[in-house]
């Protein structure tokens, strides 16, 4: 296999959700446009990170890679390997190549098993046998992710929310697979927790060399961990380029307005900044609006806005560097 | 004075701190011991004034909140010391006068506005519910008030929307709705628990902009409860870092970020990727998991993950339990290492590894 | 919103004709593949005596040879339009709905099912208002003083009150209130509404009551669940911190929201009582629809159980209907999406 080819290519993927209609059939006429004609690749060891309010089909698009949904249309390949129509019961060895993190650790563990059969669960699904035994390498998978040992019998009840999600990302090491998908891994997490789960991901990724799919809305503990971001606005990726292009030169107003709306814990910028308050809300991915998504809520948005739809093109000097707008910042 | 006849802000007898919080303490009885959520607090905020308390879950920021709204209602809760609210103490005050000081003289906004909110009734009709228990005014008037205050928190068409269900809101409109519901009496005291942590950033940037605005309209007393040290710099004139149910640090929100003094704030700042500073390669997080409130450790409660405990001359940090103590313009430090030395850890050790 | 009832309604019409069809099938297919004939099914119609040929001929006029889903479907017909039955000598019109006549009086069925309606329907009505009340309040109370007395002794007794069966609790309360202390009539009595509603709810109070003891720990039960949940919810505390008095609290934004899953359970409730509070007309002697029910199954009457279970389905349907509309009117969240 080529080294130098990306580990994930994502083309034109499209998930609809179709919704009842309201006549009186119920016949759904309608669909949520939860992720609309995204592509992406993924280059290996890289971490590349998609940020985006709620609804923007950030957390649908990390589903659809980890083929927990099946796309609309689309395809989504690993190691070049389409793995987007695969049918369910050929899906097994792709569970081993892809895992995911999720992001609440009270609900996403079993209560009621140990923390060993919780993190040995991928050996025994996929029927693999570890040299040394199964409990050997859940052992050492535990004092990999910063746990003891001894922790083998213990229950997740028995453990913190940093520590809990700490077993879940030993799970999803135990089969070594080539991409990690991870949701929202530490919002839910305090911040001092934040920071060790944070900088423990950062470590297995130089240490096992794994490559990283993030969803995140916190957009500070996203410019820490990414090499490359995405921006998604109502199932469209707006903006995609290299972490520094990104937060340094945006150039879509949304990226922009959102950046300037992050709270900074420091006294003195509150004048300093320059603001962009953004008006109104997110329209529904029902019905979203023509022409450009964001043109709503954007100051900048001119007729063409309106009725032509920007394609996602390279900007600026910056290599890699897409955005989707008629109007691109300038800076 | 009868509580029952709305009062202006301009007609309270009282001078000084509108909310005064002195020693206060939030134990609970339970079945593996005495949690003691809050344990000798005290703070102060004036009208027109924001306090921000910060700190992680369990740290007691939220159960203060609760006190101060006399909304601890479990059997098992103990509360003690003093808060006094426009000079009257409500600690231990009959429950009726509370409750007609809620919503009165202080309200509250809450994190999560989809839960917050009644979804059986219109956001109208839980406003006007809100302002008809204090003001003694007809239905009709009390919908006109509604609809007056759904436009000054920026609802579009509110005499439309003042008769949606909240579920028919955004969650941005939903927040705005609860802040109208809590400013209807005219609060001067208004307690916001993570009113934003529930939203997207730009809807936050929102909110934090009308609560600003609407502080400066109303002239009321705020207390901003949040984890989010990036909130309260942008609304805080002070700030209160919490941890383990006691005060660590408090102090203008120049001194705290300008030059924090505890260890623990240390820990918070260094844990925070830094969205204003070039990225570093590593966060550096405080070490171990905030301890548990039924068995909080002995002198220190920050003791055993701090960094700097050693530097302290004997067992103090695990013995003595320090109090927050002034550092010099009204910046209270609650650790055992000397000001001057903490001024010398945060100038040559901190600060630099933070930039 | 007319749009929801419409779609109810069909539903609900819907759920009729498939109950119809199993009821149908159960009565009039089950005893063919038992092994009965078409003319074992015509003896009853035409009394033991009669000669093979009045059978045959009473068999083929009242359609027993043809398939079944033939038969379902002259018997749907009969429902819907009316049919002419012929008795052997002469033939009579059964105007629709016609339910058939029944095996064992050789009356049409639907006059007799109608007749001690109001009877059943007077024995729920007056247990529900019953129960509800008693049920609900008692719950609320539990709930509202978690782990005092009261809450300890009212779920004890709740528990013991779901698990005493009415044969006993009636039988109890029979002998006691009205062979021993002679305060309630006895057993057997039951006055119209129409010819006095004083008799009418005197001779109804001890059925009712027994009836709603047994519903009302139920609802106890329940009512304390739904009340613990929404009390725990945040508005409950929203609603606490706008000022409200607690009694508001609880009553208009507490009960609310525990009101939904009993306003289920009591739609179903209610329209299976109608047709099924058998045991407390049987101990109380009361003329219902449980009790021709039993009497007719006893009889192998099977037009007039198949008429009672028809009647019984309908009224499931209705509750349920009216449950969902109810459902629109509590929750604004079904009726505007």
């Amino acid at each position: 296999m080529n080294d130098a080819a990306p580990l994930l290519e994502v083309e034109d993927l499209v998930k609809h959700f179709p919704v009842k209609g309201r006549g009186l059939l119920q016949r759904a006429t309608q669909a949520v446009q939860a992720v609309d004609g995204v592509s992406f690749s993924v280059r290996r060891g890289e971490t590349f990170s998609i940020v985006g309010e709620s609804g923007c089909g950030k957390s649908t698009t990390a589903r659809l890679v980890t083929r927990l949904l099946a796309p609309t249309s689309g395809t989504v390949r690993l190691d070049g390997k389409d793995i987007s129509t695969l049918p369910e019961r050929q899906l097994r060895p792709l569970r081993r190549d892809v895992q995911m993190i999720f992001q609440d650790p009270y609900s996403s563990l079993n209560p009621r098993h140990t923390v060993g059969k919780i993190v040995g669960a991928p050996f025994r699904l996929q029927d693999v046998e570890p040299e040394g035994g199964r409990k050997r390498a859940v052992q050492e998978l535990l004092s990999l992710v910063g746990l003891s040992p001894e922790h083998y019998n213990r229950y997740p009840h028995e453990f913190s929310g940093g520590q809990r999600q700490r077993i879940g990302i030993a799970r999803t090491l135990a089969l070594k697979p080539k991409l990690i998908v991870a949701d929202e891994p530490v919002s839910a997490l305090d911040v001092s927790i934040q920071a060790q789960v944070v900088n423990l991901l950062e470590d297995l990724q130089d240490e096992l060399g794994l490559t990283y799919v993030m969803i995140a809305h916190d957009l500070s503990v996203v410019r820490h961990v990414s090499d490359r971001v995405a921006v998604m606005y109502l199932g469209k990726i707006v903006e995609v380029a290299d972490r520094d292009d990104l937060y340094e030169h945006p150039r879509h107003p949304y990226t922009a307005a959102m950046l300037s709306a992050v709270p900074v814990p420091d006294t003195r910028r509150r004048t300093e900044r320059e603001r962009i308050r953004l008006q109104g809300d997110v329209p529904s991915p029902i019905d979203p609006p023509p022409g450009c998504r964001f043109h709503t809520r954007c100051w900048k948005a001119t007729e063409v806005c309106r009725t032509e739809e920007p394609p996602l093109v390279q900007i600026g000097p910056a290599p890699g560097h897409l955005a989707a707008c008629h109007h691109p910042e300038e800076k | 004075m009868s509580l029952m006849t709305p009062t202006s802000p301009e007609a309270s007898r009282h001078t000084g701190p509108y909310l005064q919080v002195e020693d206060l303490r939030v134990h609970f009885e339970t079945d593996d011991g005495t949690v003691k959520s809050v344990d000798g607090l005290s703070f102060a905020v004036e009208k027109g004034k924001t306090l921000g308390i910060v700190g992680e879950s369990g740290s007691g920021k939220s159960v203060t909140s609760m006190a101060v709204m006399g909304l601890h209602t479990s059997k098992n809760a103990r509360i003690s010391g003093s808060i006094k609210v426009d000079g009257q103490e409500l600690v231990g005050a009959p429950i009726d006068v509370v409750r007609r000081l809620r919503g009165q003289k202080m309200a509250m906004i809450f994190q999560d506005p989809l839960s917050a909110m009644h979804p059986y009734y219109t956001v109208g009709n839980q406003i006007v519910e809100a302002y008809r228990i204090h003001n003694d005014v007809s239905k009709k008037a009390a919908r006109a008030h509604a609809i007056d205050m759904l436009d000054r928190v920026g609802i579009p068409s509110p005499r439309d929307r003042v008769d949606a269900y909240p579920h028919q809101f955004s969650g941005g409109m939903r927040q705005r709705a609860m802040i109208a519901m809590a400013l209807s009496c005219d609060p001067s005291l208004l307690i916001a628990d993570e009113p934003t942590t529930a939203l997207d950033v730009t809807v936050q940037a929102q909110i934090l902009d009308l609560i600003r605005d609407l502080q400066r309209e109303f002239h009321s007393a705020v207390v901003i409860i949040t984890h989010d040290l990036g909130v309260v710099a942008e609304l805080a004139d002070d700030i209160v870092v919490m941890y383990a149910g006691r005060k660590a640090e408090h102090g203008s929100a120049e001194q705290l970020f300008g030059e924090p003094q505890h260890p623990y704030a240390w820990g918070l700042l260094g844990s925070m990727p830094r969205f204003d500073r070039p990225p570093t390669e590593r966060l550096l997080p405080i070490k171990g998991t905030p301890p548990s409130l039924i068995n909080v450790p002995e002198g220190c409660a920050f003791n055993p993950r701090c960094e700097f405990s050693s530097r302290v001359p004997g067992e103090r940090c695990v013995t003595d339990r320090p109090e927050a103590l002034d550092a010099g313009g009204g910046h209270r430090v609650a650790c055992h290492l000397p000001t001057a030395q903490r001024r010398q850890i945060w100038a040559d050790e901190i600060a630099p590894r933070l930039a | 919103m007319i749009l929801y009832i419409i779609r109810r309604l069909l539903a609900a019409v819907g759920l009729v004709v498939v109950l119809s069809m199993i009821t149908f099938a159960i009565f009039y297919l089950m005893p063919r593949l038992a092994g009965a004939s078409p003319e074992t099914l015509a003896t009853r119609y035409v009394g033991r005596s009669s000669t093979g040929a009045t059978v045959e001929q009473r068999a083929e006029s009242l359609g027993f040879y043809d398939p079944v889903p033939v038969q379902y479907w002259n018997w749907l017909k009969g429902v819907l339009f009316g049919t002419d039955v012929s008795t052997g000598a002469d033939t009579v019109r059964c105007p629709a709905p016609c339910l058939g006549y029944s095996f064992k009086t050789q009356d049409p069925v639907l006059p007799e099912i109608l007749d001690r309606l109001p009877v059943s329907f007077s024995l729920a009505i007056g247990a529900a208002v019953i129960w509800l009340v008693l049920g609900v309040s008692i719950g609320v109370l539990s709930a509202l003083k978690r782990g005092s007395f009261f809450d300890r002794a009212a779920m004890t007794l709740a528990l013991a009150g779901v698990s005493l069966p009415i044969f006993w609790t009636g039988l109890l309360a029979l002998s006691i209130f009205s062979y021993q202390l002679g305060w309630t009539p006895p057993g057997g009595s039951y006055t119209p509404f129409s010819e006095s509603p004083l008799d009418w709810a005197f001779a109804l109070l001890l059925p009712w009551v027994t009836l709603a003891l047994l519903f009302s720990a139920q609802y106890a039960r329940l009512t304390r669940a739904g009340m613990l949940e929404t009390m725990s919810e945040d508005y409950i505390r929203t609603a606490r911190a706008k000022g409200l008095p607690e009694r508001t609290v609880v009553a208009k934004h507490g009960l609310r929201g525990a009101l939904t899953p009993i306003v289920t359970i009591f739609g179903l409730d209610f329209g299976l009582l109608i047709g099924s509070a058998v045991l407390t007309e049987s101990v109380f002697g009361l003329p219902g629809l449980g009790a021709l029910a039993v009497d007719s199954t006893r009889n192998n009457d099977l037009p007039m159980v198949l008429g009672v279970v028809l009647l019984v389905a309908v009224f499931v349907a209705v509750a349920n209907l009216v449950v969902d509309l109810l459902y629109a009117v509590i929750d604004p969240r079904v009726r505007t999406r």
